[in-house]
Protein backbone atom coordinates (compact mmCIF):
# COMPACT_ATOMS: atom_id res chain seq x y z
CA UNK A 1 0.00 0.00 0.00
CA UNK A 2 1.58 3.25 -1.09
CA UNK A 3 -0.26 5.62 1.26
CA UNK A 4 0.26 3.44 4.33
CA UNK A 5 0.80 5.42 7.51
CA UNK A 6 2.09 2.36 9.30
CA UNK A 7 3.33 -0.72 7.53
CA UNK A 8 4.52 -3.87 9.31
CA UNK A 9 6.05 -6.83 7.50
CA UNK A 10 6.93 -10.18 9.08
CA UNK A 11 7.46 -8.55 12.43
CA UNK A 12 8.86 -10.76 15.19
CA UNK A 13 9.40 -9.19 18.60
CA UNK A 14 11.16 -10.73 21.56
CA UNK A 15 11.86 -9.82 25.16
CA UNK A 16 15.19 -11.47 25.91
CA UNK A 17 14.95 -15.05 24.66
CA UNK A 18 11.17 -15.18 24.60
CA UNK A 19 9.50 -14.42 21.33
CA UNK A 20 6.22 -12.69 22.14
CA UNK A 21 5.06 -11.60 18.71
CA UNK A 22 5.50 -13.63 15.50
CA UNK A 23 4.96 -12.85 11.86
CA UNK A 24 2.83 -9.78 12.22
CA UNK A 25 2.10 -7.97 8.97
CA UNK A 26 -0.50 -5.29 8.34
CA UNK A 27 -0.87 -1.85 6.83
CA UNK A 28 -2.71 1.10 8.28
CA UNK A 29 -3.80 3.63 5.66
CA UNK A 30 -3.22 7.34 6.25
CA UNK A 31 -6.18 8.78 8.11
CA UNK A 32 -7.46 5.38 9.08
CA UNK A 33 -8.25 4.25 12.60
CA UNK A 34 -7.07 0.70 13.06
CA UNK A 35 -7.60 -1.47 16.11
CA UNK A 36 -5.52 -4.30 17.50
CA UNK A 37 -7.72 -6.49 19.65
CA UNK A 38 -7.09 -9.63 21.61
CA UNK A 39 -6.94 -10.87 25.15
CA UNK A 40 -4.29 -9.90 27.71
CA UNK A 41 -0.83 -11.16 26.85
CA UNK A 42 -1.56 -11.58 23.17
CA UNK A 43 1.19 -9.12 22.23
CA UNK A 44 -0.92 -6.14 21.19
CA UNK A 45 0.87 -3.57 23.31
CA UNK A 46 4.23 -5.03 22.35
CA UNK A 47 3.52 -4.27 18.70
CA UNK A 48 2.85 -0.63 19.61
CA UNK A 49 6.01 -0.46 21.67
CA UNK A 50 8.07 -1.85 18.82
CA UNK A 51 6.68 0.80 16.46
CA UNK A 52 7.36 3.50 19.04
CA UNK A 53 10.91 2.22 19.56
CA UNK A 54 10.42 1.13 23.16
CA UNK A 55 10.79 -2.59 22.44
CA UNK A 56 13.98 -2.57 20.37
CA UNK A 57 14.44 -6.31 20.02
CA UNK A 58 12.61 -7.07 16.78
CA UNK A 59 13.18 -8.40 13.28
CA UNK A 60 11.20 -7.73 10.14
CA UNK A 61 10.20 -4.36 8.73
CA UNK A 62 8.42 -1.43 10.30
CA UNK A 63 7.82 1.75 8.39
CA UNK A 64 5.88 4.80 9.43
CA UNK A 65 4.72 7.28 6.75
CA UNK A 66 6.96 5.51 4.26
CA UNK A 67 10.13 5.80 6.36
CA UNK A 68 11.69 2.63 7.79
CA UNK A 69 12.02 2.66 11.57
CA UNK A 70 15.23 2.07 13.48
CA UNK A 71 15.33 -0.03 16.61
CA UNK A 72 15.30 2.71 19.21
CA UNK A 73 13.65 6.03 19.84
CA UNK A 74 14.91 9.00 17.87
CA UNK A 75 14.28 12.71 17.70
CA UNK A 76 13.12 12.98 14.11
CA UNK A 77 10.63 10.20 14.56
CA UNK A 78 9.00 11.98 17.49
CA UNK A 79 7.51 14.57 15.12
CA UNK A 80 5.67 11.92 13.15
CA UNK A 81 4.42 9.47 15.70
CA UNK A 82 3.50 9.62 19.37
CA UNK A 83 1.98 7.26 21.86
CA UNK A 84 -0.63 7.52 24.59
CA UNK A 85 -0.18 5.06 27.42
CA UNK A 86 -2.68 2.89 29.16
CA UNK A 87 -2.37 4.08 32.74
CA UNK A 88 -2.77 7.82 33.21
CA UNK A 89 -1.65 7.44 36.82
CA UNK A 90 1.77 6.16 35.69
CA UNK A 91 2.32 8.25 32.59
CA UNK A 92 2.83 11.67 34.20
CA UNK A 93 5.91 12.60 36.20
CA UNK A 94 4.74 13.05 39.82
CA UNK A 95 6.93 16.10 40.47
CA UNK A 96 6.22 18.12 37.34
CA UNK A 97 3.39 20.53 36.71
CA UNK A 98 1.15 20.05 33.71
CA UNK A 99 2.76 23.12 32.16
CA UNK A 100 6.24 21.58 32.45
CA UNK A 101 5.04 18.26 31.04
CA UNK A 102 3.49 19.94 28.01
CA UNK A 103 6.31 22.38 27.26
CA UNK A 104 9.04 19.74 27.51
CA UNK A 105 8.55 18.28 24.00
CA UNK A 106 8.75 21.84 22.62
CA UNK A 107 11.87 22.56 24.65
CA UNK A 108 13.56 19.37 23.42
CA UNK A 109 12.89 20.31 19.82
CA UNK A 110 13.75 23.97 20.31
CA UNK A 111 10.29 25.21 19.39
CA UNK A 112 9.38 28.69 20.59
CA UNK A 113 6.12 30.25 21.77
CA UNK A 114 5.77 27.47 24.30
CA UNK A 115 3.40 29.26 26.61
CA UNK A 116 0.96 30.06 23.84
CA UNK A 117 1.08 26.51 22.48
CA UNK A 118 0.48 25.00 25.90
CA UNK A 119 -2.57 27.21 26.39
CA UNK A 120 -3.93 26.23 22.97
CA UNK A 121 -3.34 22.55 23.54
CA UNK A 122 -5.06 22.60 26.93
CA UNK A 123 -8.19 23.99 25.35
CA UNK A 124 -7.90 21.55 22.43
CA UNK A 125 -8.07 18.60 24.83
CA UNK A 126 -10.85 20.22 26.84
CA UNK A 127 -8.90 21.14 29.97
CA UNK A 128 -9.50 24.40 31.76
CA UNK A 129 -6.55 26.81 32.03
CA UNK A 130 -6.62 26.56 35.81
CA UNK A 131 -5.16 23.05 35.52
CA UNK A 132 -2.05 24.40 33.86
CA UNK A 133 0.12 24.75 36.96
CA UNK A 134 -1.26 21.85 38.93
CA UNK A 135 0.67 18.73 39.76
CA UNK A 136 -0.62 15.39 38.44
CA UNK A 137 -1.87 14.34 41.88
CA UNK A 138 -4.27 17.26 41.80
CA UNK A 139 -6.01 15.86 38.71
CA UNK A 140 -8.48 13.03 38.21
CA UNK A 141 -7.74 10.02 36.01
CA UNK A 142 -9.67 11.42 33.07
CA UNK A 143 -7.95 14.78 33.35
CA UNK A 144 -4.57 13.09 33.49
CA UNK A 145 -5.36 11.12 30.39
CA UNK A 146 -6.28 14.38 28.65
CA UNK A 147 -2.89 15.73 29.66
CA UNK A 148 -1.20 12.59 28.30
CA UNK A 149 -3.04 13.02 25.00
CA UNK A 150 -2.08 16.69 24.94
CA UNK A 151 1.57 15.80 25.52
CA UNK A 152 1.47 13.35 22.63
CA UNK A 153 -0.05 16.01 20.37
CA UNK A 154 2.38 18.81 21.29
CA UNK A 155 4.76 17.94 18.43
CA UNK A 156 1.84 17.72 15.98
CA UNK A 157 2.41 14.10 14.96
CA UNK A 158 0.34 12.55 12.20
CA UNK A 159 0.27 9.06 13.63
CA UNK A 160 -0.93 8.24 17.13
CA UNK A 161 -0.39 4.94 18.91
CA UNK A 162 -3.04 4.45 21.57
CA UNK A 163 -2.42 1.75 24.14
CA UNK A 164 -5.79 1.03 25.73
CA UNK A 165 -6.29 4.72 26.42
CA UNK A 166 -9.53 4.23 28.33
CA UNK A 167 -9.18 0.92 30.14
CA UNK A 168 -7.92 2.45 33.41
CA UNK A 169 -10.77 4.95 33.61
CA UNK A 170 -14.28 4.66 34.91
CA UNK A 171 -17.19 4.41 32.53
CA UNK A 172 -18.38 8.01 32.18
CA UNK A 173 -14.82 9.26 31.84
CA UNK A 174 -14.10 6.60 29.20
CA UNK A 175 -16.89 8.06 27.12
CA UNK A 176 -15.38 11.55 27.38
CA UNK A 177 -11.94 10.37 26.34
CA UNK A 178 -13.30 8.33 23.43
CA UNK A 179 -15.21 11.35 22.17
CA UNK A 180 -12.13 13.53 22.60
CA UNK A 181 -9.99 11.10 20.58
CA UNK A 182 -12.62 10.92 17.88
CA UNK A 183 -12.87 14.71 17.62
CA UNK A 184 -9.08 15.17 17.57
CA UNK A 185 -8.75 12.66 14.76
CA UNK A 186 -11.36 14.52 12.75
CA UNK A 187 -9.86 17.94 13.43
CA UNK A 188 -6.21 17.11 12.93
CA UNK A 189 -6.44 14.34 10.34
CA UNK A 190 -4.68 11.82 12.54
CA UNK A 191 -4.05 8.17 11.91
CA UNK A 192 -4.80 5.96 14.91
CA UNK A 193 -3.42 2.58 15.77
CA UNK A 194 -5.30 1.59 18.87
CA UNK A 195 -4.86 -1.36 21.15
CA UNK A 196 -7.90 -2.50 23.06
CA UNK A 197 -9.61 -5.60 24.32
CA UNK A 198 -12.96 -3.95 24.19
CA UNK A 199 -14.89 -4.71 20.98
CA UNK A 200 -17.53 -1.98 21.45
CA UNK A 201 -14.71 0.59 21.58
CA UNK A 202 -13.53 -0.75 18.23
CA UNK A 203 -16.92 -0.31 16.63
CA UNK A 204 -17.12 3.21 18.03
CA UNK A 205 -13.63 4.39 17.11
CA UNK A 206 -12.12 2.29 14.36
CA UNK A 207 -12.49 1.40 10.71
CA UNK A 208 -10.70 -1.92 10.70
CA UNK A 209 -9.32 -4.30 13.25
CA UNK A 210 -6.71 -7.02 13.54
CA UNK A 211 -7.38 -9.80 16.03
CA UNK A 212 -4.33 -11.14 17.84
CA UNK A 213 -3.96 -14.38 19.72
CA UNK A 214 -0.77 -15.72 21.27
CA UNK A 215 1.46 -13.31 19.43
CA UNK A 216 -0.01 -13.84 15.97
CA UNK A 217 -2.62 -12.03 13.95
CA UNK A 218 -5.45 -14.47 13.32
CA UNK A 219 -7.72 -12.22 11.32
CA UNK A 220 -8.05 -8.73 9.90
CA UNK A 221 -11.65 -7.61 9.55
CA UNK A 222 -13.59 -4.42 8.86
CA UNK A 223 -15.63 -3.04 11.73
CA UNK A 224 -18.86 -4.01 9.96
CA UNK A 225 -18.04 -7.57 10.95
CA UNK A 226 -18.88 -6.55 14.49
CA UNK A 227 -22.48 -6.00 13.45
CA UNK A 228 -23.05 -9.04 11.29
CA UNK A 229 -20.59 -11.43 12.94
CA UNK A 230 -18.93 -12.28 9.64
CA UNK A 231 -15.63 -13.44 11.11
CA UNK A 232 -13.88 -16.45 9.66
CA UNK A 233 -11.40 -17.48 12.35
CA UNK A 234 -12.71 -19.67 15.19
CA UNK A 235 -10.81 -17.66 17.83
CA UNK A 236 -12.35 -14.41 16.62
CA UNK A 237 -15.80 -15.97 16.67
CA UNK A 238 -15.21 -17.03 20.28
CA UNK A 239 -14.06 -13.55 21.21
CA UNK A 240 -17.05 -12.05 19.46
CA UNK A 241 -19.44 -14.42 21.20
CA UNK A 242 -17.83 -13.61 24.55
CA UNK A 243 -18.49 -9.92 24.01
CA UNK A 244 -22.22 -10.66 23.65
CA UNK A 245 -22.35 -9.97 19.94
CA UNK A 246 -23.77 -6.50 20.39
CA UNK A 247 -21.16 -3.86 19.66
CA UNK A 248 -23.09 -1.10 21.43
CA UNK A 249 -23.68 -3.01 24.63
CA UNK A 250 -20.73 -1.42 26.41
CA UNK A 251 -21.95 1.26 28.80
CA UNK A 252 -19.01 3.56 28.05
CA UNK A 253 -19.59 3.44 24.34
CA UNK A 254 -23.31 3.88 24.80
CA UNK A 255 -22.59 6.97 26.86
CA UNK A 256 -20.09 8.21 24.30
CA UNK A 257 -22.60 7.75 21.47
CA UNK A 258 -25.24 9.64 23.42
CA UNK A 259 -23.11 12.63 24.22
CA UNK A 260 -21.02 14.87 22.04
CA UNK A 261 -17.65 16.20 23.01
CA UNK A 262 -17.97 19.97 23.24
CA UNK B 1 -6.94 36.88 49.53
CA UNK B 2 -4.41 36.15 52.26
CA UNK B 3 -0.93 34.85 51.54
CA UNK B 4 -1.96 31.51 52.94
CA UNK B 5 -4.88 31.19 50.56
CA UNK B 6 -2.64 32.24 47.72
CA UNK B 7 -0.15 29.50 48.64
CA UNK B 8 -2.79 26.83 49.02
CA UNK B 9 -4.68 27.83 45.87
CA UNK B 10 -5.81 24.72 44.04
CA UNK B 11 -5.26 26.31 40.67
CA UNK B 12 -1.99 28.23 40.79
CA UNK B 13 -1.59 30.89 38.14
CA UNK B 14 2.17 30.57 37.73
CA UNK B 15 4.85 27.98 38.14
CA UNK B 16 6.34 29.93 41.05
CA UNK B 17 3.05 29.87 42.89
CA UNK B 18 2.70 26.12 42.29
CA UNK B 19 6.18 25.45 43.66
CA UNK B 20 5.79 27.79 46.62
CA UNK B 21 2.46 26.18 47.48
CA UNK B 22 4.10 22.80 47.42
CA UNK B 23 6.93 24.00 49.67
CA UNK B 24 4.40 25.58 52.04
CA UNK B 25 2.48 22.31 52.38
CA UNK B 26 5.68 20.42 53.12
CA UNK B 27 6.78 22.96 55.71
CA UNK B 28 3.49 22.85 57.56
CA UNK B 29 3.59 19.05 57.60
CA UNK B 30 7.13 19.15 58.93
CA UNK B 31 6.23 21.64 61.64
CA UNK B 32 3.46 19.37 62.91
CA UNK B 33 6.08 16.79 63.93
CA UNK B 34 7.52 17.79 67.36
CA UNK B 35 10.71 15.74 67.00
CA UNK B 36 11.41 17.25 63.60
CA UNK B 37 10.90 20.72 65.05
CA UNK B 38 13.34 19.87 67.86
CA UNK B 39 15.86 18.67 65.26
CA UNK B 40 15.31 21.75 63.16
CA UNK B 41 15.87 23.99 66.19
CA UNK B 42 19.11 22.22 67.07
CA UNK B 43 20.37 22.53 63.50
CA UNK B 44 19.36 26.20 63.40
CA UNK B 45 21.13 26.68 66.72
CA UNK B 46 24.26 25.13 65.22
CA UNK B 47 24.00 27.43 62.21
CA UNK B 48 23.51 30.50 64.40
CA UNK B 49 26.37 29.52 66.68
CA UNK B 50 28.70 29.03 63.76
CA UNK B 51 27.63 32.28 62.15
CA UNK B 52 27.88 34.43 65.28
CA UNK B 53 30.75 32.59 67.02
CA UNK B 54 32.89 35.72 67.62
CA UNK B 55 29.96 37.44 69.36
CA UNK B 56 28.80 34.42 71.36
CA UNK B 57 32.14 33.17 72.62
CA UNK B 58 33.35 35.11 75.65
CA UNK B 59 37.02 34.45 74.90
CA UNK B 60 39.22 33.57 71.98
CA UNK B 61 39.38 29.82 71.30
CA UNK B 62 43.17 29.71 71.13
CA UNK B 63 44.31 32.20 73.79
CA UNK B 64 46.19 30.41 76.54
CA UNK B 65 46.18 31.30 80.21
CA UNK B 66 48.30 28.90 82.18
CA UNK B 67 47.17 30.36 85.50
CA UNK B 68 43.62 29.20 84.77
CA UNK B 69 44.40 25.58 83.83
CA UNK B 70 41.77 22.87 84.20
CA UNK B 71 39.25 24.97 86.10
CA UNK B 72 35.87 23.29 86.67
CA UNK B 73 32.69 24.77 85.13
CA UNK B 74 31.78 28.03 86.88
CA UNK B 75 29.97 31.29 86.17
CA UNK B 76 33.13 32.64 84.58
CA UNK B 77 33.96 29.55 82.51
CA UNK B 78 30.62 27.84 81.74
CA UNK B 79 32.27 24.65 80.60
CA UNK B 80 35.51 24.99 82.51
CA UNK B 81 38.96 25.37 81.02
CA UNK B 82 41.36 22.89 79.46
CA UNK B 83 44.96 22.02 80.17
CA UNK B 84 46.22 25.24 78.58
CA UNK B 85 43.69 27.43 80.36
CA UNK B 86 41.52 27.96 77.27
CA UNK B 87 37.83 28.53 77.82
CA UNK B 88 36.10 25.30 76.71
CA UNK B 89 32.79 27.04 75.99
CA UNK B 90 34.51 29.37 73.54
CA UNK B 91 36.26 26.45 71.91
CA UNK B 92 33.03 24.49 71.56
CA UNK B 93 31.35 27.55 70.01
CA UNK B 94 34.15 28.04 67.50
CA UNK B 95 34.28 24.28 66.93
CA UNK B 96 30.74 24.45 65.54
CA UNK B 97 32.19 26.28 62.54
CA UNK B 98 34.58 23.43 61.80
CA UNK B 99 31.87 20.82 62.30
CA UNK B 100 29.47 22.67 60.05
CA UNK B 101 32.11 23.13 57.39
CA UNK B 102 32.98 19.43 57.43
CA UNK B 103 29.34 18.37 57.27
CA UNK B 104 28.47 20.81 54.50
CA UNK B 105 31.49 20.03 52.35
CA UNK B 106 31.11 16.29 52.70
CA UNK B 107 27.42 16.52 51.81
CA UNK B 108 28.13 18.80 48.86
CA UNK B 109 30.82 16.47 47.51
CA UNK B 110 29.49 13.00 48.21
CA UNK B 111 25.71 13.29 47.82
CA UNK B 112 25.72 14.59 44.21
CA UNK B 113 28.55 12.21 43.29
CA UNK B 114 26.69 9.19 44.66
CA UNK B 115 23.42 10.39 43.23
CA UNK B 116 24.75 10.69 39.70
CA UNK B 117 26.69 7.43 39.78
CA UNK B 118 23.66 5.56 41.15
CA UNK B 119 21.19 7.13 38.73
CA UNK B 120 23.42 6.42 35.73
CA UNK B 121 23.94 2.81 36.83
CA UNK B 122 20.25 2.26 37.47
CA UNK B 123 19.07 3.99 34.32
CA UNK B 124 21.36 2.28 31.84
CA UNK B 125 21.60 -1.11 33.53
CA UNK B 126 23.69 -3.83 31.87
CA UNK B 127 27.45 -3.52 31.94
CA UNK B 128 27.42 0.16 32.96
CA UNK B 129 25.51 -0.89 36.05
CA UNK B 130 27.84 -3.79 36.73
CA UNK B 131 31.01 -1.71 36.51
CA UNK B 132 29.71 1.22 38.57
CA UNK B 133 28.17 -0.99 41.21
CA UNK B 134 31.33 -3.09 41.33
CA UNK B 135 33.31 0.02 42.22
CA UNK B 136 30.64 1.02 44.73
CA UNK B 137 30.79 -2.41 46.34
CA UNK B 138 34.54 -2.16 46.76
CA UNK B 139 34.14 1.12 48.65
CA UNK B 140 31.19 -0.19 50.64
CA UNK B 141 33.00 -3.28 51.76
CA UNK B 142 35.69 -1.27 53.55
CA UNK B 143 34.87 0.17 56.97
CA UNK B 144 34.36 3.92 56.66
CA UNK B 145 36.73 5.05 59.37
CA UNK B 146 39.50 2.68 58.31
CA UNK B 147 39.25 3.81 54.69
CA UNK B 148 39.20 7.46 55.77
CA UNK B 149 42.25 6.73 57.94
CA UNK B 150 44.05 5.23 54.98
CA UNK B 151 43.27 8.26 52.82
CA UNK B 152 44.32 10.74 55.49
CA UNK B 153 47.48 8.76 56.09
CA UNK B 154 48.23 8.92 52.39
CA UNK B 155 47.27 12.58 51.91
CA UNK B 156 48.65 13.82 55.22
CA UNK B 157 46.70 14.92 58.30
CA UNK B 158 44.64 18.08 58.16
CA UNK B 159 41.07 19.20 57.99
CA UNK B 160 40.87 19.47 54.17
CA UNK B 161 42.21 15.97 53.72
CA UNK B 162 39.84 14.68 56.39
CA UNK B 163 36.92 16.18 54.45
CA UNK B 164 38.10 14.63 51.19
CA UNK B 165 38.62 11.27 52.89
CA UNK B 166 35.16 11.28 54.48
CA UNK B 167 33.53 12.37 51.21
CA UNK B 168 35.26 9.55 49.35
CA UNK B 169 33.99 7.02 51.86
CA UNK B 170 30.46 8.44 52.09
CA UNK B 171 29.27 8.39 48.48
CA UNK B 172 28.68 4.64 47.93
CA UNK B 173 25.63 4.62 50.22
CA UNK B 174 24.05 7.39 48.13
CA UNK B 175 24.86 5.57 44.92
CA UNK B 176 23.12 2.45 46.21
CA UNK B 177 19.98 4.34 47.16
CA UNK B 178 19.88 6.31 43.93
CA UNK B 179 20.29 3.13 41.90
CA UNK B 180 17.55 1.32 43.81
CA UNK B 181 15.19 4.27 43.38
CA UNK B 182 16.01 4.59 39.69
CA UNK B 183 15.36 0.89 39.09
CA UNK B 184 11.83 1.25 40.44
CA UNK B 185 10.78 3.81 37.86
CA UNK B 186 13.21 3.67 34.96
CA UNK B 187 10.69 1.78 32.83
CA UNK B 188 7.74 3.84 33.95
CA UNK B 189 5.60 5.37 31.30
CA UNK B 190 6.49 8.97 32.07
CA UNK B 191 10.14 8.16 31.41
CA UNK B 192 9.24 6.34 28.20
CA UNK B 193 7.12 9.30 27.18
CA UNK B 194 10.13 11.60 27.40
CA UNK B 195 12.13 9.18 25.28
CA UNK B 196 9.32 9.18 22.75
CA UNK B 197 9.31 12.96 22.40
CA UNK B 198 13.04 12.76 21.71
CA UNK B 199 14.58 13.50 25.13
CA UNK B 200 18.24 12.53 25.38
CA UNK B 201 19.56 10.19 28.06
CA UNK B 202 21.26 13.01 29.92
CA UNK B 203 18.06 15.05 29.87
CA UNK B 204 16.10 12.13 31.28
CA UNK B 205 18.66 11.45 33.99
CA UNK B 206 19.08 15.07 35.09
CA UNK B 207 15.56 16.37 34.61
CA UNK B 208 13.43 13.33 35.35
CA UNK B 209 15.32 10.67 37.27
CA UNK B 210 17.36 12.82 39.67
CA UNK B 211 14.45 14.94 40.97
CA UNK B 212 12.75 11.72 42.03
CA UNK B 213 15.86 10.48 43.84
CA UNK B 214 16.63 13.72 45.65
CA UNK B 215 14.02 13.46 48.37
CA UNK B 216 15.31 10.15 49.69
CA UNK B 217 18.80 11.53 49.20
CA UNK B 218 18.09 14.58 51.37
CA UNK B 219 16.68 12.33 54.06
CA UNK B 220 19.62 10.00 53.87
CA UNK B 221 22.13 12.85 53.87
CA UNK B 222 20.51 14.43 56.91
CA UNK B 223 20.60 11.13 58.76
CA UNK B 224 24.19 10.64 57.63
CA UNK B 225 25.26 14.01 59.01
CA UNK B 226 25.46 12.43 62.44
CA UNK B 227 27.77 9.73 61.08
CA UNK B 228 29.88 12.30 59.27
CA UNK B 229 30.29 14.35 62.43
CA UNK B 230 31.29 11.22 64.32
CA UNK B 231 33.76 10.18 61.64
CA UNK B 232 35.27 13.66 61.60
CA UNK B 233 35.45 13.60 65.39
CA UNK B 234 36.98 10.13 65.20
CA UNK B 235 39.67 11.34 62.83
CA UNK B 236 40.25 14.33 65.07
CA UNK B 237 40.44 12.04 68.08
CA UNK B 238 43.08 9.95 66.34
CA UNK B 239 45.02 13.11 65.53
CA UNK B 240 44.44 12.83 61.78
CA UNK B 241 41.74 15.46 61.38
CA UNK B 242 41.92 19.07 62.42
CA UNK B 243 45.31 19.91 63.87
CA UNK B 244 45.92 21.83 67.12
CA UNK B 245 45.16 24.51 68.03
CA UNK B 246 41.98 24.29 65.92
CA UNK B 247 39.03 23.74 68.29
CA UNK B 248 37.69 20.63 66.58
CA UNK B 249 35.38 18.68 68.89
CA UNK B 250 36.92 15.26 68.29
CA UNK B 251 40.42 16.58 68.84
CA UNK B 252 39.23 18.29 72.05
CA UNK B 253 37.92 15.00 73.40
CA UNK B 254 41.20 13.39 72.51
CA UNK B 255 43.13 16.01 74.50
CA UNK B 256 40.71 15.69 77.41
CA UNK B 257 41.19 11.95 77.60
CA UNK B 258 44.35 12.42 79.63
CA UNK B 259 42.42 14.15 82.40
CA UNK B 260 39.14 12.28 82.15
CA UNK B 261 39.21 10.92 85.70
CA UNK B 262 40.02 14.15 87.56
CA UNK B 263 38.83 16.85 85.15
CA UNK B 264 35.83 15.22 83.45
CA UNK B 265 34.57 18.41 81.80
CA UNK B 266 37.47 18.71 79.40
CA UNK B 267 36.38 15.69 77.38
CA UNK B 268 32.69 15.70 78.25
CA UNK B 269 31.68 19.16 77.05
CA UNK B 270 32.70 18.74 73.39
CA UNK B 271 31.19 15.24 73.65
CA UNK B 272 27.85 16.78 74.59
CA UNK B 273 28.10 19.10 71.61
CA UNK B 274 28.68 16.14 69.27
CA UNK B 275 25.75 14.20 70.74
CA UNK B 276 23.41 17.19 70.57
CA UNK B 277 24.21 18.04 66.96
CA UNK B 278 24.08 14.41 65.83
CA UNK B 279 20.73 14.02 67.54
CA UNK B 280 19.43 17.19 65.90
CA UNK B 281 20.33 15.94 62.43
CA UNK B 282 18.76 12.53 63.15
CA UNK B 283 15.47 14.07 64.31
CA UNK B 284 15.37 16.40 61.36
CA UNK B 285 16.15 13.54 58.96
CA UNK B 286 13.33 11.43 60.37
CA UNK B 287 10.92 14.32 60.05
CA UNK B 288 12.03 15.04 56.50
CA UNK B 289 11.53 11.42 55.58
CA UNK B 290 7.89 11.68 56.55
CA UNK B 291 7.46 14.84 54.51
CA UNK B 292 9.49 14.00 51.43
CA UNK B 293 8.41 10.39 50.97
CA UNK B 294 7.13 10.34 47.38
CA UNK B 295 4.11 8.31 48.47
CA UNK B 296 3.08 11.11 50.77
CA UNK B 297 4.08 13.89 48.41
CA UNK B 298 0.60 13.88 46.95
CA UNK B 299 -1.16 14.60 50.21
CA UNK B 300 -2.06 18.06 51.24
Amino acid sequence: MSNAAISLKDLDISYGDTKVVRDVSFDVATGESFALVGESGSGKSTVLKAIAGLAPDWTGEISVLGKPRGHGTDRTFSNTCQMVFQDPYASLHPRKTIDTVLSEPLAIHGIGQRSKKVVEMLSAVGLDQRFRFRFPHQLSGGQRQRVAIARALMLEPKVMLLDEPTSALDVSVQAEILNLLKRLRREQGLTYLMVTHNLPVVSFMCDRMAVMNKGRIVEIAPKTALYDGSFSDPYTLDLYAASGGNPDADPAVAAASDTKDP
Amino acid sequence: MSTRDWLLDDSPATLTQANLGRAWRMTTTLLRNPLAVAGLLIVLLLLATALFAPWIAPETPVGQNLQARLLPPSAEHWMGTDELGRDIFSRVVYGSRITLMIVALVAVISAPLGLIIGAVAGYFGGWVDRILMGVTDVFLSLPKLILALAFVAALGPGIENAIIAIAITAWPAYARIARAETLTFRNDEYIQAVRLVGGSHSRIIFRHVLPLCTSSMIVRATLDMAGIILTAAGLGFLGLGAQPPLPEWGAMISRGRTFILDQWWVATMPGFAIILVSLGFCFLGDGLRDVLDPKQGGEK
